[in-house]
């Protein structure tokens, strides 16, 4: 579905159903070199059980227009005005790494909109090595490699993701390097070193975790390389959040989709009521 | 930092899409010989069935050993996935029906194996899918051949009969210039030779059959995407960026961004064509793949002694291997090649169709028979076996000569299929007196 946010086009992918926003909606938001791909079983799932969704493709990623914004605080806003864009008063926020921080600076901002928050694969603070921001600056292509190879826990993860007979590594790498070329970051940067110094900016995490008003899930991958589940504790306990782990690494939706649905069934299953 | 990249060819050829089973321990990959897998509830069922979950439903449409195949194979070529089918000609066709319908154009090189010469030139025609023939080497031929309703650039890395060295970089370079796709096929070369997408193709297709599986024992085919190519960009595809009626509508290329071909290949044509591979078949060629570094080198080291020795032969008359100097694809194989040019070749002997005969029938260790990529050496003569109906002049046109003789080097002892081809020289050349 096509929408216009901040007087540019934005696009979110609605499960394969037309987006109802009397429904109760579940917003995803992808993480860094990352579209609303990498939500499809799940945007489906749900979209088929009783659900409006919005698979967001954020500013310079996948269909939607640049240019890339400039913080977490930013995507925030322009997820939350992506929201009246769409007609939806308050939603689900469930984002993956970079999007994970995403959702819970929306959840702060606005805790009215924010009905419950997961975050999958996720750490705070975000911190990116200066070796791997610099290889993102002058080799994307090799670091790319580099981050699909942290970032996979396995090369024979099954079912694969989103059917059989896809192989996730290469998967990963394509659709990385599709958002490479589809837009530049800011200020000269190309989109990965963009995103990487948006993860790795961000310093607001905590205080904003004070003004999360609703109930939290943190779903983690145990191998995960990227966003190790150690660099989650003080987060965690911030958000007082429900924890999930599950046998995998970063690209939890990939290597174990079963997994990170039933997690999410039962995180979108929890009491709305503000804790 | 340190560095960091995905296992090696090597490590991939053995380990890719494959793990100890978690029900058995099993370290080989089991053989899943069922038509069907069980559903956990109606609900699980339901899901499966509208891609709300991965899953196997039905072995035509997906198996697990299968699907070992086709991650291992992706693997190795650096795709997104990959689809098996019944032979290297439903993968073929697997790709062609995927992107193209009645009134669809395909530009293809001249220079192919014989069955995608047939299905491209007489069969897809009956289903008002018409191709255009281009020397390989002719750029020219290539662009002017394009039409509005040109779907697919197709060729062989190594072209038969002569092994043209398709220009992947030129040729893919014109498609994406003109919003389409390279599809190539990569059997005669696999990927420990090159890897097409490295060098700009967008889809890759084997006869299984051959090098992959490499003993001689089964027929199968694998269609790869390189998931580069950008379908929506080209505005050339409805197939892939507009809904879908045969499933629920979808809009293939919204579901995945980069595995858009293969969902629908295997939710349209997969399902519908049915021309899948057995698991057993999938397992065999999977056997294959774990050796195929291992043969392949020795295949190409075979292959380069026994050109050194007919390129010296009296009795020979020219070879046709793209190492040779003379080979008019020299300097592109040694740019796209370098770890050789396989092991399938021909050449000419002096003489007679008799004498072409003579030689075939006095060959001891080389199989005579119609296929290529087995471990065995093998051996034929298109002029008596299949181009038999031509006469000379109609065998010059198609670049094959009375006495031209094609081989598969296999992986007995050079030495030994030497003195098989020195002894049946001999023969040849005493059957003329």
């Amino acid at each position: 579905m096509e929408l216009v946010v901040d007087g540019r086009k934005a696009y979110a992918y609605t499960g394969g159903k037309p987006f109802d926003p009397a429904l109760p909606c579940v917003v995803f938001v992808h993480g860094a070199l990352h579209d609303h791909s990498v939500w499809n079983l799940l945007a489906r799932w749900f979209a088929h059980h009783g659900h409006a969704v919005l698979a967001v493709d954020q500013p310079a990623h996948g269909r939607s227009e640049g240019p890339a914004l400039a913080s977490v605080e930013a995507l925030a806003d322009w997820t939350l005005a992506l929201l009246d864009a769409a007609g939806v008063a308050r939603a689900d926020f469930v984002g993956h790494s970079m999007g994970s921080l995403v959702g819970l600076e929306a959840a702060a901002r606005a805790p009215q909109r924010v009905s419950r928050l997961v975050m999958v694969a996720t750490a705070y603070p975000m911190k990116v090595s200066d070796a791997l921001l610099s290889t993102a600056r002058e080799q994307p292509l090799r670091a790319i490699d580099m981050v699909n190879v942290f970032s996979h826990s396995s090369i024979a993860s099954k079912p694969s993701y989103p059917g059989p007979g896809m192989w996730l590594h290469g998967s990963n790498r394509a659709l990385m390097r599709r958002t490479l070329a589809g837009a530049p970051g800011l200020d000269g940067s190309n989109l990965f070193e963009h995103d990487f110094r948006v993860c790795d900016r961000y310093a607001n995490g905590l205080q904003a975790a004070d003004n999360v008003r609703c109930p939290v899930t943190l779903v983690l991958g145990e191998r995960d390389q990227m966003t190790t589940p150690k660099h989650t504790r003080d987060i965690a306990k911030a958000l007082r959040a429900h924890i999930v782990t599950l046998p995998a690494g970063h690209t939890l939706m990939t290597e174990v989709p079963d997994g990170v649905l039933n997690a999410l069934r039962e995180a979108l299953a929890r009491p709305v009521e503000h804790s | 930092m340190p560095g960091a990249a995905d296992p090696g060819f090597d490590t991939l050829a053995l380990h890719a899409g494959a793990a100890p089973d978690p029900a058995t321990g099993a370290r080989a990959v089991p053989i899943h010989l069922t038509t069907s897998f069980v559903f956990e509830s109606s609900e699980h069922a339901a899901s499966l069935f509208n891609l709300e979950r991965s899953g196997h439903v039905y072995s035509r449409i997906s198996n697990p050993t299968n699907a070992v195949l086709e991650e291992r194979v992706s693997a190795l070529e650096g795709g997104v996935g990959a689809i098996a089918t019944a032979s290297g000609q439903a993968a073929l066709h697997l790709a062609v029906a995927t992107l193209a319908g009645a009134g669809s154009h395909i530009v293809s090189s001249s220079a192919l194996y014989g069955g995608s010469h047939n299905l491209l030139h007489y069969t897809l025609a009956r289903f008002g899918i018409e191709t255009t023939f281009v020397k390989p080497g002719d750029f020219d031929g290539w662009r002017a051949a394009i039409r509005p309703n040109t779907k697919l650039l197709f060729g062989e890395t190594l072209g038969n009969p002569g092994l043209d060295v398709l220009d992947i970089p030129a040729v893919s370079a014109l498609a994406h210039e003109h919003g389409l796709p390279l599809l190539v096929d990569s059997t005669f070369t696999t990927p420990w030779l090159m890897k097409p997408f490295d060098h700009g193709a967008d889809l890759v297709f084997h006869s299984a059959t051959k090098f992959l599986s490499g003993h001689g024992t089964v027929i199968g085919g694998v269609l790869v995407d390189s998931g580069q190519f950008d379908w929506d960009r080209s505005g050339r595809f409805p197939e892939l960026t507009q809904g879908y009626g045969g499933f629920h509508g979808m809009v293939f290329s919204e579901e995945s961004t980069v595995g858009a071909f293969l969902l629908r290949a295997r939710r349209e044509g997969l399902r519908d064509f049915g021309a899948c591979m057995s698991p057993h078949t999938a397992w065999l060629i999977l056997q294959g793949i774990e050796t195929l570094p291992l043969r392949m080198a020795r295949h190409v080291e075979n292959t380069r002694k026994v050109v050194a020795f007919l390129s010296a032969h009296p009795m020979v008359s020219s070879v046709g291997y793209p190492e040779l100097e003379g080979h008019p694809s020299h300097a592109l194989a040694k740019k796209l090649l370098p770890r050789g040019c396989g092991s399938v070749f021909s050449f000419d002997i002096k003489g007679t169709r008799a004498q072409g005969k003579s030689f075939i029938e006095s060959l001891k260790l080389f199989s005579h028979l119609a296929n290529v990529g087995d471990c065995r050496s093998l051996v034929i003569h298109p002029a008596s076996t299949t181009h038999f109906r031509m006469d000379d002049a109609a065998l010059a046109q198609a670049g094959i000569g009375p006495g031209t003789i094609r081989l598969s080097i296999g992986l007995e002892d050079a030495d030994d299929l030497i003195d098989d081809l020195k002894r049946a020289l001999k023969v040849a050349e005493k059957a003329v007196a």
